[in-house]
Parts: structure tokens; sequence; C-alpha cells
């Protein structure tokens, strides 16, 4: 269930709009910082909320990239692999980060505290190599910045 | 060749509404809201902006194109999805100068009777999100956004819509589709957005960047704006460099500046003092430009067009003599097939196809023959797509073919039989967005 706060951000959004639909990124959005990820019960109660078929949400959660439609680790790290990473060395961060977390890329570590993945062009071209872990940019990255970033990260 | 910043201005604190107005701003749409909004619109034309999306297309005869008398609502819809490898330009306008943005959007509805402005921004900008709402949280508490604007009668609203990672959601069409909460699949044109956008409403869309001019054209003049830089693309641009270079960033710069003085003067040179294999000019799909070929070239339309490439969104890679080219491209292959919709049979098939057999050169696997089948492959999605995803990933491989064919040469498997192109090892491409069908069906 979403919270009341949501809930009440969810109304005030559909004013924005000439109908509800438009709303349901930001409820997908609610629903996973609130969950971790989209789980069918997210997917019912967003189209519940919005007066559209279930199918609709599913086709939307499907469709980008950053919903998560099975559960992931705590913290999921995203490095950009894309050319200006690549070119500074973004595949150094990945062998770094797969050693150190003992983890593939696309896996989550046994104990659920992080996901690697390799993601597409991030917007911060100028700082490669970088990563995203959770909401948070983490730019002009080296090893030993990688390790003192995961290190905090519980 | 460098300007004082008009469009980010090193003012501490300038994305506070009380130092922006201290240095002047929203006095451009107090002055706007004065004006007819045709008037708006003629200073945009006069100005000779053209967007800073990708397309260059001139922003001012865009506006035109908005019925003047219609029953329906209108809207704007300002792209700061920023998604093209190599594009991290609007991210600095949303950190730095987002009050620039909100007077701009503003002003644009005013000229164009638009009541309510959608800005759609990347997912993964989290944090250039929350700087932007607070930014027009500030602006609608001084009435700059909202009902009767400043008095004059005039009433929009500015509503920010995040993203859930997408590139595609980039394209007009498959931005308007994200917006109404469908998956963001293109549109076909025609209708263009103009007749037939938003709910079927007439409808523009602008880029970051080039709504951010608005407010300077106004401040300097038409004239003045159009005196900045080349006489055919004028105003200030943001240009981002990345790659090889000493000191990457966002340069703010009259148009019409050289590539070389771009790299060596501004973003401090190529680590090591080595010499520069390849450019992409401005973002992943414009076509590459060999080292030795720079000498003269310009950062506008028109420049890069006779160098036979383009401006696209003025990011620029540089990539020293060192670099391996075919695995440069090969992952920008495999961008384009993961960002594919999947909607035109060309665009889905044929990007895997290139994705696979470059992964084929990348390996030294490949035939001479997998390099005409390459080509033939990239000439066959482009021109038959439904957006301009399609062309996007054929240029880069047109051209880095037809520049660097001996990248190619050096990778193909020594004493390899020449093969029937689509030979039985492509297999099934898979990835992308939607289930891919066998390559099969693809015509060979
Ligand atoms: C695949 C694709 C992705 C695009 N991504 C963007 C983008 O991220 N931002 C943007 O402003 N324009 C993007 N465009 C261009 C838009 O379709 C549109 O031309 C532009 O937003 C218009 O703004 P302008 O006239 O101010 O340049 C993209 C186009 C294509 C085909
Ligand atoms: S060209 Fe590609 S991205 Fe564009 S609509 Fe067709 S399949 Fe989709
Ligand atoms: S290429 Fe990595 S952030 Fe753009």
């Amino acid at each position: 269930m979403l919270s009341e706060q949501s809930l009440k951000k969810i109304e005030e959004l559909k004013k924005r709009y000439p109908r509800p639909q438009p709303v349901v990124l930001a409820a997908l959005w609610m629903w996973q910082e609130e969950n971790g990820w989209i789980s069918r019960e997210g997917m019912v109660e967003v189209a519940g909320l919005l007066g559209i078929p279930e199918h609709h949400v599913y086709g939307v959660v499907s469709f980008y990239t950053m919903f998560n439609s099975t559960p992931v680790g705590r913290h999921k790290i995203e490095v950009c692999t894309n050319v200006s990473c690549m070119l500074r060395n973004s595949d150094r961060i990945v062998k770094h980060i797969q050693e150190s977390l003992n983890v593939g890329v696309g896996e989550t570590t046994p104990d659920g505290r992080f996901t690697l993945v390799e993601a597409e062009c991030l917007g911060s071209c100028g700082t490669a190599p970088m990563m995203q872990v959770g909401d948070e940019y983490y730019e002009n990255l080296d090893e030993a910045k990688v390790d003192a970033i995961l290190s905090r990260l519980k | 060749m460098t300007m004082e910043p008009l469009i980010l201005p090193p003012v501490p604190g300038l994305s506070g509404i009380d130092v922006y107005e201290a240095h002047g701003g929203y006095g451009m749409l107090r002055k706007a809201v004065t004006m007819k909004p045709e008037e708006v619109t003629d200073e945009v034309k006069k100005s000779g902006l053209r967007g800073r999306g990708g397309a260059c297309f001139p922003t001012g005869l865009k506006w035109t194109f908005m019925p003047k008398q219609t029953d329906k609502q209108k809207y704007l819809c300002v792209n700061g999805d920023e998604s093209e490898p190599g594009t991290f330009k609007d991210r600095q306008i949303f950190e730095l100068n987002p009050h620039l943005l909100i007077e701009g959007a503003v002003i644009a509805a005013y000229a164009m009777g638009v009541g309510t402005i959608y800005l759609y921004i990347r997912g993964e900008y989290k944090r250039w999100i929350a700087m932007v709402e607070k930014a027009v949280d500030e602006a609608y508490a001084r009435g700059y956004c909202g009902e009767n604007i400043l008095g004059s009668g005039f009433s929009t609203s500015f509503t920010v819509h995040r993203g859930a990672g997408a590139y595609i959601c980039g394209e007009e069409s498959s931005l308007m589709n994200s917006i109404e909460g469908e998956r963001g699949y293109p549109r076909v044109k025609p209708p263009f957005p103009a007749q037939f956008g938003l709910w079927g409403c007439p409808t523009t869309i602008n880029n970051v960047e080039t709504i951010a001019n608005v407010p300077v054209i106004l401040r300097l003049g038409w004239e003045a704006y159009s005196k900045i830089g080349h006489p055919k693309h004028p105003g200030p641009i943001l240009v981002g460099v990345s790659g090889h270079v000493n000191s990457p960033g966002v340069f703010e710069l009259p148009t019409g500046v050289l590539l070389t003085d771009i790299i060596y003067k501004l973003a401090g040179g190529v680590p090591g003092n080595k010499k520069i294999k390849a450019v992409i000019p401005g973002g992943s799909s414009t076509m590459i430009l060999r080292g030795e070929a720079l000498e003269g070239v310009t950062m506008d339309a028109e420049g890069l067009k006779a160098a036979g490439s383009s401006v696209g969104t003025a990011g620029l890679i540089v990539m020293d003599e060192d670099t391996d080219l075919v695995r440069v491209l090969t992952r920008i292959a495999g961008f384009y097939h993961h960002e594919s919709c999947g909607q035109c049979t060309p665009c889905r098939e044929g990007t895997g196809w290139m994705h696979k057999i470059l992964k084929r050169f990348e390996i030294g696997e490949a035939t001479r023959a997998d390099l005409d089948l390459l080509l033939e492959v990239a000439n066959n999605i482009e021109g038959n797509t439904i957006c301009a995803l399609g062309d996007a990933a054929a240029w880069p491989v047109q051209s880095m073919i037809k520049r660097f064919p001996e990248e190619f040469e050096r990778r193909v498997k020594p004493g390899a039989a020449p093969g029937p192109p689509g030979g039985g090892a492509l297999g099934a491409t898979g990835g992308g967005r939607t289930a891919h069908s066998a390559l099969a069906s693809f015509p060979a």
C-alpha cells in the first residue's frame, strides 16, 4: 500500500493533467521508492488509483528501464559504460566492483546489499567514469573512490 | 573565441530566485507580457535561434505552426530528456540557472497562447529534478507561473514530469506519449505536434537549452543576438567535451568556434599530447570525423555540415590515437539496439544485426563479407523508419566504415573465406525493449 503522503501527492498531481493516466509514472516512482521494486500488488494499486487497466500499468513498467519489476539489492549500482565513460576506463570500474563484491553484472550479492548493472549514458560524460547508486551520482571515479563509496553503503 | 556567458553566467547563488531577480531575472517576462504575443514570436524568429535539441530547426518558425484560433488547449513540452551519449549540457541549466529556463518557458507559452507547460526530465536526474522543482515553487510563489501572471491576464501552469529511463522518450512524439502515461512509442508523422500533439491538441516541443535562450534574445534584442557567432546558426551554444581531453566539461561559446580551439585551448588538449584519431562532434548519432580532418571545422550547423557531419547536441567526444574504434562503434551499436522501441522492423532487426556483426569484428571473427553486410544493414535502416532513431543508429556505422576502413580491415579474420552474407553464425539478436524475432527474417 502506498503511504498517505504519496496518496495525497497523487491526488494533487492528477489536477496537473486533463486525465489521471499521466500520473502513472509518478505513482510507480512512489511505489518503487517505498518498496524497492514494483510488485504485482503495486501495479494493481496504481491501476486502481488512476482507473486504468492493470495490463496498461504492466506495459508501462516493462517499457522503462528504471522500474524494477523484480526485487533488487538495497543498493543498485549502475556503472555507465557508454562511449565517453568507456574512453575513460569504465570497464576498470566494472571489473573492480565485480571483484571486490564478488558479483557479476546483472547479479545481486547473496546478502542482498548490492545489485550491479551496466548503464547507458547517464548525462555525466564530462565527469567520466561515473556510476549511479540509487538516486545518487558518483563522478570522476577511480578504484579507491569506489571502495570508499561502497563501504559507506550498508 | 569565448564570450561573456549568457546562459550560464558565473554568478554565485543564481539558482535561487532572489539572486536571479537581483540580476534582472524575470524582467524579460515582465517585458514580454506588455508586448503582443506575435511580437514575441517575431523577435525569436528574427534572432535566428535554431533548436539545440539536435535537429537545428528554426525556433520562431516552429512557434508559428501553432494555430492562433482554436478551441483546444495548447501545450508546450520542454525536452530535458538529455540521453544522447556524449550530452550533458541541459543538466548545467537545471543546476546553475533553472529560473532562466522557467522564464523562457513562460515567455514561450505567452507567445504561443499555451496554458500548460510540461518539463520532461529524464528519470535518472532525480537530484536535478529536485533543484528545478524548488525553482518552480519559487516562481509560482512570486506569480511568474499560474493564474494571471504579473497582472497580465495570461495564465499558464508549469509541471515537471519525471521520465523513467528510455532514450527514445527524447524523441518528441515518444515524449508526448510518455507524458500521456503511455509506453514511449514514437508516433507516425504527419500529423505534426502543432496540429495533433498531447491528447490531440496543438503542442510545441523545444529543448531545454533552446528555451533558455528566449529571455536572452529579448534582453539583447534580436539584432544583437543574431550577430553572436555564425550568422546562419547564431547565439551562445553549450558545448560538452568528453573523452580523451585533459579538462572535459561544458563550455558556453558563440557558435562558430573552431573544434581545434575547443579541444586544445578550452578542454586542455589530449592527455600525453597524443594525436587525435577521431572525434564525434555532436553526440553519438552524429557522423564521426577523422582527426586529420578537423582543421578549420567550426562548431555550428553549417561548419559541421560542410565537414560531413552535424552539430547534433554539441556533445564533442574526443578519441586519441590509441582508441579502438571498432570497440567504440560496437558500444554505440549496442546502445541503439537496446534503445530501439521495436515498432519498425528495419530498426528493431537492423540495430540487432549491426551490433552482432560488430561484435564479430571486435573479437576478430568477422569476414570481409561481414563489412558489406554491415553497410547494407545500415543502408536499409536509414530513411525507412517511423522516427529518427533508425537514422541515428545507421549514421555512426556508415560514417565509420567510410572514414576508417582500415580499422575494419585490420580486424578481418586472417585467411577467412568471404562466406555468405548473413551466414548462420549470427543467430537471434535478443535484447532491446520488446521481443526480437529471429534475424533470419531480415532481407540480407
Ligand atoms: C531518438 C531521439 C532522441 C532524442 N532525444 C532528445 C533529447 O534527449 N532532448 C532533446 O531536446 N531532443 C531530443 N530529440 C529531438 C527531439 O525529437 C526534438 O527535435 C527536439 O526536442 C526539439 O527541440 P528543439 O527544436 O528546441 O531542438 C531526440 C530525437 C530522437 C530521434
Ligand atoms: S525507428 Fe526504431 S525507435 Fe523509432 S519508432 Fe521505429 S523501431 Fe522505434
Ligand atoms: S557516456 Fe557515461 S555518462 Fe555519458
